[in-house]
């Protein structure tokens, strides 16, 4: 049913490249060493098209289009970092930074994490907006495990991981907007989950300190998603 | 042609971001050759001079006697460095923004068992509703993030600005690190 | 019955219904749509059953759709004189009846002559107050369903097709994406499974078009989405409807089942090689619903959330199938343009907008109501003519039209005619057709705020922009008419509004600020009162009292 691939050539930030046709924007930048920057997207699993980090310029057009989502087309011309887009992507970070509590210094993730990182890449050294200081809970219910909402940008690869890797879901969003909530099962304390297999891929996958191992608390132990393509190689029959 | 002054000022906060200024070690000699210290908690002077060309800030506005002293210092400075995260960004003591004042005091200061459960008096600062960072209350120039930044960065922040450079801070230093 | 409905048969039904008028030609309707039911007409309606029984006047009582002028709600109206009563009350039933013969109470009578009336072109509303929404031979008797015969045994699909595109009619949603070019592409898109979803979920503040039609005249969008799903292949329609709207819930139930019962939904509809089922969809409450996309995750039965287009529903919709998908007032107007043809339909309107445009008629304004008129007529001639303009003691300010997605148009643009580009080009959009007039009371800063809570509380939290940027603006919004803003927060609102409306996934939150930018470029002295000098010329903001209070 689906047709073969065509090869389609583009240029991103004025080199050529080639991509088939159905690679995404973002998939011929990162396959070129062209660094386009993310925070919902993670090899391996579908994408969301959410965090808006990777909105890049198309030459004409004056919208601005999510590379993890943008399948690349003939004579395409991306560019991927310039001052409108760089001005954009640190106030989603700012926007991060105000909407919950992240206390980097307190935070297990403390120098290891997604958002702090950014943050650092994109010179933001201060948040303009107003924190919102919500009062979000902390669950640490479960045995090995913590979820601390505070720490939570709602990128929901722990959702999709769960859900698309692991055949669990038991992680889901509860209400919308700002108060979106990440839950377990049906809001549940997560050591009390029935689908819930303890499997931590959530906690491998989580770009901050939300979802942490409690053993690791203070630690020094970076993160490491990257099971998951392993997982999906093996799965295609390339491994 | 006299020295550039300097002040340091400690509002809410651990005084961690002091301790990373003595951390300079002995560049701190060298560097003080550069400027004259005019204010800081280090030194003994009781009054924050009238004009002076470098002021860092560590720690968050929480009470209304920071508040006071912010905006004194704001005015009597050329060029306002917030220093740490606490003063970019409230860091651990706007974890409490989230409860409401009075809650907050009962917390501490009641029904833990205390001998004699009692809420600071009145002569001492009120904690203002919320904790803010320097630059929701007054004009922040140069922020060096951090927890706390490095003596390194602190030292480079300190020549740059001595040297007439705004430094690239973003380079330097980082949230929570 | 054997359900094989042809013209003949049609004009059958239609004639035995006009029959049994005429054997009774006197007649009360009592509105019972949504505007006047809330003022209990459904009461009056069986005190004037009660009446009619007790003098054993010859005289039918029947519920009828939304008659429109709502303010003077509840409405009556008499046939076959066509006699318009207004604030009806219960107590009135007994001199209604008693003066069925003779002129009915001055206090009571409300002029067809006033251009509430005469100024407007009807064609989505033709039979709205004038059929009982409950009976579909009323409908037909109404010419109803004659389009659909029509259609299935006159014209392929391809002509069907090309008969919407050259009426010209845009998508009455909000967008205005040209209806036919949409039909056109689904049409062509290579798939066995197609889906039709009428979009019901309407959800703008002020905003009840959509509401009125389905309560009004339910068939005339069955069959508008049966021709639909003809012309593009497709076999099932959903209506998506949200729950807020229980009556148009309730007479669309009854529309399907008596059109399954006449043959015009089910298999081999009119002998065609054509089956076509609609099936009811009852949205949570979500205004982003009304986005597409996530309207269909919410059918699919998923989290209602928007997703990254293209793909287009055309292309790959509902459960990854071609998908078409309308508003309520788009099929509407489907069945007249096929009966009287694409070039009567596209002589009305202006160059680029063609037909008429039904509006939700609202705030400080006489005649509260719904009104249908031709596409550029002029924003004047609606508010102060057909709506007869600002009640006394009060100067007009400015309209906001497109709900949470348009914009606040002052009194300098009141000449523009109303159409998709003029209103665009003000810094407004013509949205669904919510008309809020506003007056010297109302503050514009205030006005933006409540837009932006809305589209705050509204925003499904998936991409960062519009969940966290609207709650920025808000907070923003707040200081200003709390008087605790600084001009700093106007240059952090202006940076917000450009990044939410470039950066966010969906059109809820790339048209998120157009209150707010709309406001700032026609009122911007407003927000340098509140944040500068803490004052409210209108009075009504927290800034103000505050400083009355230091003063």
């Amino acid at each position: 049913m689906n047709p073969v691939p065509a090869v389609k050539t583009l240029v991103i930030d004025g080199t050529d490249v080639s991509a088939s046709s159905d690679q995404t924007i973002l998939d011929a930048a990162q396959e070129n060493g062209i660094s386009i920057p993310t925070l919902c997207h993670l090899d391996g699993l579908t994408e969301v098209g959410a965090c808006r980090m990777c909105l890049v310029e198309l030459k004409g057009s004056t919208k601005l289009q999510p590379a993890c989502v943008t399948l690349v087309e003939e004579g395409m011309e991306v560019t991927t970092q310039t001052p409108r887009l760089q001005k954009y992507r640190r106030m989603v970070l700012e926007l991060l930074f105000a909407e919950r509590n992240h206390v980097c210094s307190v935070c297990v993730a403390n120098n290891m994490c997604g958002l702090q990182d950014q943050a650092k890449s994109h010179g933001v050294t201060h948040v303009r907006f107003p924190y919102r200081s919500p009062a979000l809970p902390v669950d640490v219910s479960h045995e090995r495990f913590a979820l601390d909402h505070n720490r939570c940008i709602l990128c929901t690869r722990c959702v999709r991981v769960c859900n698309e890797i692991e055949g669990a879901h038991t992680w889901d969003l509860l209400g919308r907007g700002v108060n979106s909530l990440l839950i377990s099962d049906l809001h549940e304390p997560w050591g009390e989950s029935d689908t819930c297999t303890s499997c931590g891929k959530c906690v491998q996958v989580c770009p901050t300190g939300a979802l942490f191992d409690k053993s690791k608390v203070g630690g020094k132990e970076r993160k490491n998603p990257d099971f998951l393509s392993y997982l999906n190689d093996m799965r295609e029959g390339l491994r | 042609m006299s020295k550039p002054t300097l002040a340091t000022v400690w509002l809410d906060g651990c005084s961690g971001c002091h301790m990373s200024i003595l951390d300079m070690d002995e560049r701190l000699v060298e560097l003080s050759e550069q400027f004259d210290l005019v204010y800081s908690p280090l030194v003994d002077c009781k009054e924050f001079p009238e004009q002076v060309d470098i002021t860092l800030i560590e720690g968050s506005v929480s009470s209304d006697e920071d508040d006071r002293k912010i905006r004194a210092v704001r005015a009597r400075t050329r060029i306002l460095v917030s220093l740490g995260d606490c003063a970019v960004t409230g860091n651990v003591p706007a974890m409490r923004n989230s409860i409401p004042v009075p809650e907050l005091l009962d917390w501490v200061y009641k029904g833990n068992g205390l001998l004699q459960e009692q809420v600071p008096a009145d002569r001492l600062p009120s904690l203002l509703p919320r904790v803010r960072p320097i630059h929701e209350v007054v004009n922040v120039d140069v922020f060096v993030p951090g927890c706390p930044p490095s003596a390194d960065t602190i030292f480079t922040v300190i020549s740059e600005l001595l040297a007439g450079r705004v430094p690239d801070v973003a380079a330097l230093s980082r949230f929570g690190v | 019955m054997e359900k094989l409905m042809t013209l003949e048969e049609l004009e059958q039904i239609a004639n035995e219904r006009r029959a049994a008028k005429e054997k009774s030609p006197r007649a009360l309707n009592v509105c019972v749509a949504a505007g006047c039911l809330s003022l209990h007409s459904d009461a009056i309606k069986s005190a004037l059953e009660k009446e009619v029984q007790r003098t054993g006047a010859n005289c039918r009582v029947a519920g009828t759709g939304c008659l429109g002028l709502c303010s003077q709600g509840p409405l009556v109206s008499g046939e076959p004189d066509g006699c318009l009563l207004k604030n009806v009350a219960e107590s009135d039933a007994a001199e209604i009846v008693a003066r069925l013969d003779s002129a009915m109470p001055e206090r009571l009578l409300c002029s067809r002559e006033q251009p509430f009336f005469q100024r407007q072109t009807v064609i989505v509303l033709e039979n709205s107050g004038r059929i009982d929404p409950e009976k579909i031979d009323e409908y037909i008797a109404a010419d109803g369903y004659q389009a659909l015969v029509h259609a299935l045994t006159e014209m392929t699909p391809a002509q069907i097709v090309q008969e919407v595109s050259r009426s010209g009619l845009r998508g009455r949603g909000g967008a205005g994406y040209p209806t036919g070019l949409k039909w056109g592409t689904v049409a062509k898109t290579i798939g066995t499974t197609k889906y039709v979803i009428c979009n019901a979920d309407e959800g703008d503040p002020g905003a009840f078009m959509d509401r009125s039609v389905l309560e009004s005249d339910p068939h005339r969008v069955l069959e508008g989405m049966i021709i639909a799903g003809y012309a593009v292949g497709a076999s099932q329609g959903y209506i998506y409807v949200r729950a807020e709207y229980p009556l148009a819930i309730k007479r669309l139930q009854t529309a399907i089942r008596e059109a399954r019962r006449l043959g015009f939904l089910g298999s081999q509809i009119c002998s065609a090689k054509f089956s076509f089922d609609v099936e009811i969809r009852i949205g949570g409450g979500a205004f982003v619903c009304g986005e597409e996309t996530a309207l269909i995750a919410s059918i699919e039965g998923r989290r209602g959330t928007p997703r990254p287009r293209p793909p287009f529903p055309s292309q790959s919709g509902l459960w990854e199938l071609p998908t078409l998908i309308n508003n309520v007032e788009s099929f509407a107007n489907v069945p007249t343009i096929l009966r009287r043809g694409s070039e009567w339909y596209a002589s009305l309107g202006t160059k680029k907008s063609k037909g008429t445009k039904v509006f939700a008629l609202c705030g400080k304004v006489r005649n509260v109501g719904l009104i249908e008129v031709p596409m550029g007529t002029p924003l004047r001639q609606i508010i102060f003519e057909i709506g007869g303009g600002v009640p006394e003691g009060h100067r007009f300010k400015a309209v906001q039209t497109g709900g949470p997605s348009g914009g606040c148009i002052p009194e300098q643009f009141l000449d523009l005619p109303v159409d998709y580009e003029s209103l665009k080009e003000v810094g407004s959009i013509m949205g669904s057709g919510g008309m809020i007039v506003m007056d010297d009371s109302a503050c514009m800063v205030n006005v933006a705020r409540y837009f932006m809570e809305f589209c705050m509380s509204e925003s499904c939290g998936k991409c960062i922009p519009c969940r966290a940027g609207t709650a920025q603006m808000f907070e923003l919004l707040t200081r200003m008419t709390s008087g605790t803003a600084t001009p700093h927060d106007l240059e952090l609102l202006e940076d917000l509004c450009d990044m939410v409306s470039n950066t966010s996934l969906c059109g809820l939150g790339q048209s998120a600020p157009n209150p707010v930018l709309s406001t700032l470029r026609y009122f911007r002295e407003e927000y340098t009162e509140h944040i500068v000098d803490k004052h409210c010329r209108a009075g009504v903001c927290e800034c103000s009292k505050l400083a009355e209070v230091s003063a």
